[in-house]
């Protein structure tokens, strides 16, 4: 039997939520001890004996029977979940208790309790992004802080703390309660999104673990769509978005290691099952009357994944979309997309323009492809020299190899090409 | 051919899940590898870390572990080579090294004199 990749940090996740449901969310310490205890074990045995048929099985049954010791020997000395202390008080209620509790359908409803946990609204959204991806993902510290460019000493200065937030918070979040549910639902989706763009546009040099982030926001993001209440149709579009952002991918990065840009990418590489399913839940987010900055997003990202080039794209389409994402949630980032929208439209000069007209733009002053899109409308103007300057800027800002790499190739063009009026 | 005993010594595993995963997946290559090669009489057992240990004429009980935690063993093959230079080399595929595992190779004595 072949363990399928990344089963150990995916079942992490699944085990940390239910046993922190048994003992509490004060216990979570005590929960992430079992789980790490639980593939000790696995990782012992297996060695000699192989993985076993149902690997999954196998390390939920040694969580569960560890947890029935724990709730045995320390009931008088812990204090367990509240709700569940009376069918804990009793040997013969216990046992099937937490067998109920270990059920496939409880354990997806426990995901869901402890991402609405880690949202919690005392937590700043980076530490609610790193929390759902240490606890609900299972990786560590250090994976954490290799994804997010981070140093290890202040990544584990964020974790700690949001764990501290998380266990001092009495309980775990209720997913019955629908007010409270639908209170922190924005800032849940909220969190799948960032962890997505993190994947998708971080700064980590390691595509690797880009797809990876991508991958679990994607996961989390159907559990969403498993849940009555968390059906929405804005949850379609949120995975909708991902997506359609997730099927280009593959050709981001070219078979030399290379990053494409949009206009780049070799389109035959984009992933079509992606596309569809995109598309699928782009239409079933369209019941309802609500349009949030995720169905404009996904919608933007539809247009591109089903345009055969980069000139045939609707770009006109992409514009209006655009003007309305300004209208829910403006930023720097999303004018500065318009921008490069209108400058497909209507041309280069009208690019520049509207970068000059942002808002704030101050704040995109450190984002190396601010200066490089100022570098590409300088240069299709046929001015090699200010475009260069440009991509030197960007350049220099360059957050990893890759980026760099990327940007030293477009100040390299505006020596061989000519500039395109 | 004769027989080695492989008496694995290593601190207990951790790491990330998923490099719990990774090391857990270098020994059961390891394992099948051997196995497919002929080498691997009885794949052994792994075994806990803790345990009693019966002493002295008056056999008094003391808690296991028995050496320092990190040598503890935790688990045993048999396998089969030419000889003991042999079962060195093999054990020297082991996966153990990468985290701070030991190997100790013995052969088994044969009744026959």
């Amino acid at each position: 039997m072949e363990l399928s990749d990344h089963l150990f940090r995916r079942e992490a996740g699944r085990m940390v939520a239910t046993l922190t449901r048994i003992f509490g969310v004060q216990n979570l310490a005590l929960a992430e001890d079992v789980v790490q205890d639980a593939f000790c074990r696995a990782v012992e045995v297996w060695k000699f004996r192989g993985v076993p048929e149902n690997p999954s099985a196998w390390l939920m049954t040694t969580a569960k029977n560890r947890a029935l010791d724990i709730l045995r020997r320390e009931r008088t000395a812990r204090t367990f979940e509240p709700e569940l202390a009376r069918l804990l008080e009793s040997e013969s209620t216990l046992a099937p208790a937490v067998e109920e509790l270990f059920a496939a359908e409880a354990i997806k409803d426990d995901q869901l309790r402890m991402m609405f946990s880690c949202c919690h609204p005392r937590l700043p959204e980076e530490a609610q992004v790193a929390l759902v991806l240490h606890i609900l993902c299972g990786f560590s510290v250090d994976e954490i802080a290799s994804a997010f460019v981070s140093g290890h000493a202040a990544m584990e200065k964020r974790i700690t703390r949001a764990k501290k937030t998380l266990a001092g918070s009495k309980k775990l979040f209720d997913i019955a309660d629908a007010d409270d549910f639908l209170a922190r639902f924005p800032a849940v989706q909220r969190a799948l999104y960032l962890l997505f763009n993190e994947g998708y546009h971080g700064a980590s040099p390691e595509s690797a673990v880009r797809a990876e982030l991508c991958q679990e926001s994607m996961r989390l993001a159907a559990l969403l769509r498993e849940h009555p209440l968390a059906a929405t149709p804005s949850t379609s579009a949120l995975a909708a978005l991902m997506c359609l952002h997730a099927a280009r991918l593959p050709a981001r990065v070219d078979a030399s290691g290379d990053l494409r840009s949009l206009f780049d990418q070799d389109r035959s590489r984009w992933d079509e099952n992606l596309v569809a399913e995109g598309q699928r839940l782009l239409d079933l987010s369209a019941a309802g009357s609500e349009l949030t900055e995720y169905h404009l997003e996904a919608a933007i990202a539809w247009v591109h994944a089903t345009a055969q080039t980069a000139d045939e794209t609707n770009w006109e389409m992409i514009v209006s979309l655009y003007d309305k994402l300004m209208d829910i949630r403006p930023s720097p980032v999303v004018a500065l997309n318009r921008a490069i929208a209108i400058a497909q439209r209507d041309g280069p000069q009208r690019g520049l323009e509207e970068i000059q007209a942002i808002a704030n733009s101050d704040r995109l002053a450190k984002y190396p492809f601010y200066h490089a899109a100022l570098g590409e409308f300088e240069l299709r103007s046929g001015r090699r020299e200010i475009a260069r300057k440009h991509f030197r800027e960007a350049c220099a800002l360059g957050r990893n190899p890759m980026e760099r790499q990327f940007f030293e190739q477009r100040i390299r063009a505006c020596d061989l090409l000519p500039g395109k009026p | 051919m004769s027989e080695f005993l492989f008496l694995y010594r290593s601190p207990a595993p951790q790491g990330s899940p998923e490099q719990l995963q990774k090391t857990m997946q270098k020994w059961t290559a390891w394992m099948k590898e051997l196995g497919e090669k002929g080498h691997l009489k009885n794949e052994g057992h792994p075994l806990e870390r803790t345990g009693k240990l019966v002493k002295g004429k008056q056999k008094t009980v003391t808690d296991g572990p028995f050496a320092e935690a990190k040598d503890a063993i935790g688990g045993y093959s048999i396998v089969e080579a030419r000889d003991l230079a042999h079962a060195v080399e093999l054990a020297k595929g082991c996966p153990t090294f990468e985290t701070d595992g030991a190997v100790e190779v013995r052969p088994i004595r044969k009744m026959t004199m």
